[in-house]
């Protein structure tokens, strides 16, 4: 468990940071570490510089700034999963984010450091794809802005380029409910996800009139089941409807067997999650 | 009963005192071998194989060797003449320090790496170039039993012995015991029922991995060996044989060690390899493991297939009960390994009187060596058979309190009573105790609960399970049957040892051969000496860990350093009471026959206002001019003690769960213990080790998994592919005893270190396929992952049957 040689510079402002990674080939960012360092300590991966975010002022605050809330890099699990306007606005986020690791890992890890590493156990990515969050990613050359729906690429791999810095992520506020469902490998909602499921969704006129439901833990990456929500759009939102609609959910996902799950038992519970997470909106929604 | 009890400061034995080594352990200020930076030390790291079975074509380590900083690389050859790693039950294949020509597990240590960093030493290993021609492994058990293909191609058979009994050893009896049972299943008004079942493999991941410093001096000619282990003597021991050095040569010191479980009670490759890279190189070198390491080469636990067989009437009366077993014990046999399976065949039948025929095979594979994890043994057995038990009950449609009531030893049979192999019992009641688990656990509410929510559709059940252990070894007559721990240069068998020593201030020090890997040894120490001497608590030190000071002890492990070293010490205290009384008798002007001792001091009976103190008392022993005629100075005592028999500790367990039917999530809802361990010198640290045991055998039931991949890979390098049960995972246990003391030692008490691992884990599981059996489920394999359980749910669905 122990890392190869490497550089660790600590920029004092993201200018710094995003020049540092633009001139130094093989450079990572450092946030929380809570997933970066156990690769690098088990040598499954070994970045020649670590860039420190964590002395960059203004990075740890959640904004409420009006039709969005924003979460900068370094704002804790912990923090995420307490804040108040993210549970009004985001609960599918804020219950991912306290179903995230352990206390200790909640304390030290970061929101965005979770979204950005992209495992696909993880909990807050599929939360952020659920609320159509957007990512906000700066580099030497600008400031740009990713949709969350094309911001998960592969198995650890996201839109960032290599320059690039998650500065933070902005959620809308935009009414309805959103809910996060999970069973976790030690059962319960400990540990990472089997499989898991993040929705939002709105309810007008007594019909869901809009939804998005993502899926972790079943294929390779943080996965929009799109399937499920044209089965559902338009419908009551009644347990039939939306256990039918849950039937959908793997439709265009190949999902993978671990130690945790196989095949068939990982299908049958992004249904099982989807479903219960559905449920719960509705209930909030309404 | 226990439990409850308020924390107080008074020294009885039986009383709550606060455990006195919390506060270095809670602030940081206890030393941990890994905290020890001598000057001038170096690091090692091992080239470890990553193949099951493998010949090694070359090792290269040249640009290893080139790298900055790298002090040697050491290869087999180079330690061919220290001989294979020191071993005391020698059976079956024993370790290389490093492999030769090939490799036989994974993880395997292939060559050393010394460096001066550690860093630099992983660096090098990882340069070090090894070409391998892999071959296939034996990972299965039953293929590995079945000789298809052999895991060391020198030897005839992959199985070393099969434990069979009983009686034990006397094959006539055996064979009688056979046809009993052959009888028994003859008959019209009997049923059979079998379970095989999985005792799957378990990692011991103590909080702390092992770590060892080795420190030649050459000018004394003398080896400090700092190592976390559970047993400093035998590890000396074990060195000095190694090396042809006497027992004075080596000085081992286990400081404060972070867990064991008995993954420490071995001597490892790398405790002997460090020892020889320091005498090479005339430097300080430390092996601390990685979490890599300690999942992969260190021993391993259980690991065990078998077949449980319950015959019985219809009515609850079980007439023979037959295990037929194979037991992992990986590529090399270690200390203890082909032993394990023999604790369990103590006590193959449990709490039972019925004829039993018990019939473990141990078998090598190309895996890490199992050996002794927490039961040891006496989980496994203790599993198949409650199991068993249970379907048994569920076959007949007899509750299963009332099979087991019906079938247990009568407390009338104590003292007399005899194992199935006809080994004697010390102090047993098992229906008391069954009685008073159901009664304080409110069973019959619990089954009308369960009924009721069974009926609304929900998964609920109820798992009951008894146990009894055998613990606290022993009597030294052990050697005579091989476990004479002579490989390290300890004849001494199982014997324990104390040595008190009053201070000229009044103060104690206490000096024992066992030392803690977290049991509470400096509280309950000084508790004893306490309650025999009078001089409080607090101003009483027990050190432990130190071959150079400490008396000859074998160690902690086998829930025995209270039976047998805190009799001794006991023993002790009341050599030090009894010239004490004569040194205050001197004092006071009176009969030693009259002294109380009392209130921190002495006076005589009747007399309380004249007490003299401790500091008194001790001041005049170092003053050997004021002591009366032949009175020898000093105030100190050393006793060994040697117990008769072993102790045998029991109890009850209830669990009750819910299953999640859409996803096979199991909660444990209840957790409910009755043991007796006989007397308790302090409820909380015994409470603390039945939560500790309780969470171990529930870990195994419902979360972690060793086992192997079919070929030979082990996927389990860290705590995220190998979850360990955390407190957030389990209930507020609800602990309570009965006290059925054992007469075999003064102090009445038994062991408490592995029960709560030997009770739970067949308490979950028949919860489990209790809550499943309206479904048809009959057995589910540990651990309870939710992909199992609905695994098994569906299965059960499809056939309308078992799973």
């Amino acid at each position: 468990m122990y890392p190869r040689s490497f550089e660790y510079v600590s920029p004092g402002s993201l200018d710094e940071a995003t020049s540092v990674l633009a001139s130094t080939e093989g450079a990572k960012v450092l946030a929380g570490g809570m997933s970066l360092l156990p690769l690098m300590k088990l040598r499954l991966f070994s970045p020649d510089v670590l860039v420190d975010i964590g002395r960059i002022p203004g990075l740890s605050s959640i904004s409420d700034r009006g039709d969005h809330l924003a979460i900068g890099a370094m704002v804790s699990h912990a923090a995420t999963a307490s804040d108040s306007a993210i549970a009004e606005h985001a609960a599918a986020l804020a219950t991912a984010a306290s179903w995230t690791g352990d206390v200790q890992v909640r304390n030290q890890g970061t929101t965005c450091g979770s979204i950005a590493h992209a495992d696909i156990a993880a909990d807050q990515p599929s939360a952020a794809l659920a609320l159509g969050a957007t990512m906000v990613a700066a580099s030497a050359g600008g400031v740009r802005e990713i949709a969350a729906s094309d911001f998960f690429v592969d198995t650890l791999t996201t839109a960032l380029e290599p320059g690039e810095i998650l500065t933070e992520i902005r959620i809308p506020k935009q009414g309805g409910a959103s809910a996060y469902e999970k069973l976790g490998r030690r059962g319960g909602h400990t540990d990472y996800a089997v499989a898991g499921a993040a929705v939002w969704l709105d309810v007008s006129d007594g019909a869901v009139s809009s939804a998005r439901v993502a899926l972790t833990g079943v294929g390779a990456k943080p996965t929009l089941a799109e399937g499920v929500v044209e089965a559902l759009v338009g419908t009551d939102g009644s347990d039939s409807a939306i256990a039918a609609a849950s039937e959908r959910a793997l439709e265009g996902v190949t999902v993978l067997d671990d130690l945790f799950g196989t095949v068939e038992y990982k299908a049958h519970l992004a249904k099982v999650m989807t479903r219960r997470a559905l449920q719960q909106a509705v209930a909030a929604a309404t | 009963m226990g439990g409850g009890v308020g924390v107080s400061t008074t020294s009885v034995l039986g009383g709550v005192v606060k455990r006195r080594e919390d506060p270095a352990l809670i602030r940081g200020t206890g030393l941990y071998v890994d905290d020890l930076q001598l000057p001038g030390m170096l690091h090692v790291a091992f080239v470890r194989s990553p193949y099951a079975h493998a010949r090694v074509v070359s090792v290269d380590a040249s640009d290893a060797e080139a790298m900055d900083g790298v002090r040697a690389v050491y290869t087999a050859a180079d330690v061919a003449h220290l001989g294979d790693l020191v071993t005391q039950v020698a059976v079956g294949k024993l370790r290389p320090l490093l492999a030769g020509d090939k490799v036989n597990h994974l993880g395997e240590a292939v060559a050393m790496v010394v460096a001066d960093s550690r860093y630099g030493a992983r660096d090098a290993a990882d340069a070090v170039d090894v070409e391998y021609d892999p071959l296939d492994p034996v990972i299965d058990l039953k293929e590995a039993a079945s000789d298809a293909a052999l895991v060391h191609e020198d030897m005839e058979s992959n199985v070393l012995l099969a434990w069979e009994g009983g009686p034990w050893g006397d094959e006539e009896a055996i064979a009688a015991t056979q046809q009993t049972i052959a009888d028994a299943k003859g008959r019209d008004d009997t049923v059979s029922v079998s379970i095989e079942a999985v005792n799957q493999r378990l990692l011991p991941m103590p909080m702390e991995p092992r770590s060892v410093v080795a420190d030649w001096n050459v000018g004394y000619g003398r080896f400090t060996v700092h190592s976390s282990t559970q047993i400093a003597h035998a590890l000396a021991g074990g060195i000095a044989q190694t090396f042809g050095l006497s027992l004075t040569d080596v000085r081992c010191i286990a400081p404060e060690v972070g867990g064991g479980f008995g993954c420490k009670l071995n001597v490892y490759n790398d405790e002997i390899l460090v020892c020889f890279a320091s005498q090479q190189l005339g430097r300080p070198v430390k092996f601390t493991e990685t979490r890599r390491d300690a999942a992969g080469s260190t021993i391993h636990g259980r690991g065990w297939v078998a077949t449980a067989t319950i015959t019985g009437t219809g009515d609850g009366q079980i007439l023979g009960y037959e295990l037929d077993g194979i037991a992992d014990m990986g590529a090399y046999s270690q200390n203890f390994t082909v032993a394990i399976p023999f604790l369990g065949l103590f006590v193959g039948a449990g709490q039972y009187s019925f004829p039993t025929h018990w019939k473990v095979a141990c078998v090598h594979t190309h895996t890490m060596t199992t050996d002794a994890y927490r039961g040891a043994g006496r989980p496994e057995a203790a599993y198949y058979l409650e199991r068993a038990i249970d379907a048994y009950a569920r076959e007949i449609g007899v509750d299963p309190a009332e099979v087991r009531r019906k079938n247990f030893i009568p407390a009338d049979q104590f003292p007399g009573a005899a194992t199935h192999i006809g080994f004697p019992m010390d102090t047993g009641d098992y229906e008391t105790n069954l009685d008073a688990l159901l009664e304080t656990a409110g069973y019959e509410d619990l089954k009308a609960e369960r009924d009721r929510l069974r009926a609304e559709g929900r998964l609920v059940g109820l798992g009951l399970a008894t146990y009894v252990e055998v613990c606290g070894f022993g009597p030294s007559a052990l050697v005579d049957l091989g476990f004479s721990w002579a490989a390290y240069k300890i004849p001494s068998g199982f014997s324990g040892s104390g040595l008190v020593r009053v201070q000229a201030d009044g103060t104690a020090s206490v000096i024992i051969g066992t030392g803690p890997t977290g049991q509470g040894h400096q509280t309950t120490w000084a508790q004893i000496v306490s309650n025999q001497l009078g001089i409080p608590v607090e101003n009483i030190r027990v050190s432990h860990g130190d071959t150079a000071e400490s008396p000859l002890g074998i160690g902690t492990f086998g829930s025995r350093s209270a039976a047998v070293d805190g009799s001794a010490t006991y023993e002790a205290a009341n050599k030090v009471r009894a010239k004490a009384a004569d040194l205050a008798a001197h004092l006071l002007e009176a009969s030693a026959d009259d002294i109380v001792f009392a209130d921190g001091g002495a006076h005589v009976a009747g007399s309380p206002d004249q007490q003299v103190s401790w500091s008194d008392i001790a001041t005049l022993a170092y003053q050997p001019h004021r002591l009366p005629e032949g009175m020898e100075g000093g105030l100190e005592a050393h006793a060994v003690f040697s117990p008769g028999n072993a102790t045998w500790p029991f109890g009850s367990h209830l669990a009750l769960v819910e299953v999640d039917g859409d996803t096979g999530d199991v909660k444990l809802l209840r957790y409910i213990a009755m043991d007796d361990c006989g007397n308790v010198i302090n409820p909380m640290i015994v409470d603390g080790q039945i939560h500790g045991g309780l969470a171990q055998g529930i870990g195994q039931a419902m979360f972690e998994d060793g086992d192997y991949e079919a070929d030979g890979n082990l996927l389990k390098w860290s705590f995220v592919e190998y979850p360990l049960p955390t407190s957030a995972d389990l209930p507020s246990f609800e602990l309570h005893r009965t006290v059925t003391p054992t007469d075999i030692n003064p102090l009445g008490v038994k062991g408490i270190g592995e029960a709560g691992t030997i009770g739970s884990a067949q308490t979950v599981v028949n919860a489990v396929v209790d809550a499943l059996s309206p479904l048809g489920v009959t057995h589910v394999d540990m651990p309870l992952r939710p992909k199992r359980v609905w695994a098994a749910i569906q299965a059960a669905k499809t056939n309308g049957s078992v799973s």
